[in-house]
């Protein structure tokens, strides 16, 4: 499988990552479309220094696996900021009964 | 270096100590030792003056060079103190009325608080001490020292009572039309030192022939223009009138006997460049001429006592410019010391009036004051008669000199000389007999009040009354008295170089009497008929017209003044004011921050604080870049 099919599906995810954090206006589904942009690097990551290090894989399978320490690492920050971003929005909406981040452009509330 | 004269900085030094130690201290003295160190330092300075003149006359002069003030590649001025004929002569002047006027003012300012009466001493030190620096300094930068510090001094003396406004604007007006005068001097000293490469008097005089006619009558022409700022003469003497705003001892030092001599010191002390421009000559001559004249029409007509002197300062002051400007040196500084004497008498005599009036100084009330004021009525008398120019007192011989010279010259000189000392006698006769004659016109209360002054005011006014008869003897002319005239010989040094140069006109002794006699018998007759007018005068509430009313209004040069200068300048000032400042300046100014703020007030709407435009703004960014990226960075 050429790394080009790797390519266009991370583009593919990330533009709609993209384009759901501009346009939707419920919290949670922006942070979805954050995870899903991501995710996309992730595959991209793993995608590329499996295309980098084919002639070393073939002889020592655990070599050149720093690429997918990094995703790893992407994983748990995304995991923490998650979790402090949905603590931030459940607080919001105990406040204010509403996940609509329009309604809450101002912190005045 | 083992000159006796190397002690000479203790004269001016001297009165330097008592403005330090009036000025610092004026919270702690005393009167009675304000007054004391006050008049002391000046004291010390006068008996040192004396040391030197004696040295002088025995004909020791000497340039003591202290240190050096400005060092340059291209000019060097050294802090040097000239002492010659010329300046032992005035600092003699100086010290020794100015030590009279000290006294006297120990009396006639007692009524001022402690404090003020402190700084009034350490004003007229300081005054003491640039005058003293002007006549004594060896070039012309450190006269320039001295000759800013009389202007400072009396500024701060005339505005010494400055709660009141018009005080105020007196020293302002007497500040900024010397401040004119300086900048024609200033200019002059550096044309001098562009061509000469020095300022040394000594240097200068020697180098004199490297300038061309040219340099010569302009550099001339630039002192005395320096020199009408600070002698009062056409078209800046406005501000010696105005100037009586002041306590009356400092009109009698400042506008009488020092400051306003100090255009007729540098003069003299240039002799030797003037006699070298006659155009410049001509002028001063016509100058002196029309403002002597102006000067005493002026006093003719004015009702306060001071005002009168102050006009007749100015118009003798035109006299000693006549004297120097037809070349008779001797005789400006003849007329300098007989000058100091009287008048420094005669507003000494007009301030103890006051001082009895109660502050009263316009003569329509005052009148018949001879039965109470004996000392002050006859040295006044003294005083009058020694500027109308009686014989055998002073005023006659240096008046007479000047006015010889002058025919000599051109008899119409003479002419209008002469008709400016009948004036003279009328208008001193008419403030005598208004003064002292008559009965009383003033209130019940004045008349209560009227008193002799106390001895410190008495003192003075003796001693100068002693020195208006006598002061004049030293100058005897030739044709009454061989070999009379001392002060000419004393003198000779520092006139030799113009002596040689100048035409001499020898007048016989015949043409020489009829002058005399036409003189005298003509203030005379003005004399008596002035004294017999006015001892009659009541008090009248009619209207003066015509040419009295104009006299009486000073010819209206003030307003003149007004119109054409300060008027003018008042609208460009308030144009910039008002349009190129309000407008221009500030507009942009303001126009700069008024931006900023429209601009920030716009730029504002873009933190709107919805994320979803921050995001569409950070991905619009992202391809910007990404374009940039693939199509313009190769």
């Amino acid at each position: 499988m050429p790394v080009y099919y790797y390519i266009v599906l991370a583009i593919a995810l990330f533009s709609i990552g993209v384009i759901g954090v501009l346009t939707r206006r419920n919290a949670i589904i922006i942070f979805m479309c954050i995870e899903l942009m991501l995710n996309a690097v992730n595959l991209l990551l793993v995608a590329f220094s499996k295309m980098h290090n084919l002639a070393t894989v073939a002889i020592n399978p655990t070599a050149a696996s720093d690429a997918q320490i990094f995703v790893f690492f992407i994983m748990v920050v995304a995991a923490a900021e998650v979790t402090v971003g949905l603590a931030i929005i459940v607080m919001l909406y105990r406040n204010t009964h509403s996940v609509d981040v329009n309604f809450l452009n101002r912190l005045k509330n | 270096m083992n000159n006796v004269l190397q002690i000479v900085w203790l004269i001016p030094i001297l009165p330097l100590i008592g403005f330090l130690i009036n000025g610092l201290g004026r919270k702690q003295l005393s009167k009675t030792l304000t007054g004391i160190i006050g008049s002391g330092v000046i004291l010390g300075s006068f008996l040192i003056s004396l040391f030197v003149f004696f040295n002088v006359k025995s004909g020791n002069t000497h340039v003591a060079h202290y240190f050096n003030f400005i060092n340059t590649e291209s000019i060097k001025v050294g802090f040097d103190l000239q002492i010659d004929q010329l300046s032992s002569l005035f600092l003699l002047i100086i010290t020794g009325v100015g030590f009279l006027i000290h006294v006297y003012s120990t009396s006639y300012m007692h009524e001022e608080e402690s404090k003020d009466f402190a700084k009034y001493f350490s004003y007229l030190n300081l005054f003491v001490f640039s005058m003293l620096l002007l006549v004594m300094g060896g070039n012309y930068i450190i006269m320039f020292i001295g000759w800013e510090g009389v202007g400072l001094c009396s500024y701060l003396l005339i505005g010494f009572w400055f709660t009141n406004n018009n005080y105020n604007d007196a020293a302002k007006k007497a500040f900024v039309m010397n401040r004119i005068g300086d900048l024609g001097f200033l200019l002059a000293v550096f044309w001098l030192i562009s061509k000469t490469g020095t300022a040394d008097y000594h240097e200068v005089f020697a180098n004199v022939s490297k300038l061309s006619t040219f340099d010569i009558t302009g550099i001339t022409l630039l002192l005395f223009v320096g020199a009408t700022g600070k002698s009062a003469q056409i078209p800046l003497y406005t501000w010696l009138p105005d100037a009586m705003a002041g306590p009356t001892p400092v009109s009698a030092l400042i506008h009488a006997a020092t400051m306003v001599t100090a255009g007729i010191y540098m003069i003299a002390r240039s002799n030797i460049l003037f006699t070298m421009a006659p155009f410049t000559q001509c002028v001063i001559t016509i100058i002196g001429l029309a403002t002597a004249v102006l000067a005493a029409t002026i006093a003719l007509k004015q009702n306060d006592i001071k005002k009168v002197l102050a006009y007749s300062t100015v118009s003798q002051l035109g006299y000693m410019f006549v004297g120097l400007g037809v070349g008779a040196y001797t005789g400006a500084v003849f007329h300098v010391m007989t000058h100091a004497f009287f008048k420094a008498l005669l507003f000494l005599g007009a301030g103890s009036v006051i001082h009895a009036m109660g502050g009263e100084q316009d003569m329509r009330n005052m009148g018949g004051l001879k039965k109470y004021m004996s000392i002050t009525h006859i040295t006044f008398l003294i005083g009058c008669i020694a500027i109308a120019g009686m014989p055998p007192f002073s005023g006659f011989f240096s008046k007479d000199e000047i006015l010889a010279e002058a025919f000599a010259k051109n008899p119409v000189y003479w002419g209008v000389g002469v008709l400016t000392a009948f004036m003279t006698a009328f208008y001193m006769f008419r403030l005598y007999a208004m003064t002292f004659t008559g009965k009383f016109r003033g209130t019940h209360d004045q008349e209560h009040h009227l008193h002799e002054s106390p001895v410190a005011i008495t003192i003075p006014l003796v001693i100068l009354a002693i020195l208006a008869i006598i002061g004049g003897w030293v100058g005897v002319p030739e044709a009454l008295m061989h070999g009379g005239h001392r002060l000419e010989a004393f003198l000779e040094p520092i006139f030799t170089g113009s002596n040689a140069i100048a035409a001499k006109h020898e007048l016989t002794h015949s043409t020489e009497y009829t002058l005399m006699a036409v003189s005298v018998v003509g203030a005379l007759m003005a004399l008596l008929y002035a004294w017999n007018k006015f001892s009659k005068y009541e008090k009248s509430t009619a209207e003066e017209t015509g040419l009295g009313k104009v006299l009486e209004n000073k010819w209206y040069v003030d307003e003149l003044y007004d119109a054409i200068i300060v008027k003018p300048l008042q609208s460009i000032a308030a144009f910039f004011n008002n349009v190129v400042e309000k407008k221009g300046i500030d507009g942009f100014v303001n126009g700069v921050g008024k931006a900023v703020n429209y601009g920030s007030r716009q730029i504002r709407l873009l933190q709107s604080g919805q994320v979803s435009a921050y995001v569409l703004m950070m991905v619009i960014g992202i391809l910007v870049l990404f374009i940039i990226q693939l199509f313009f960075i190769k």
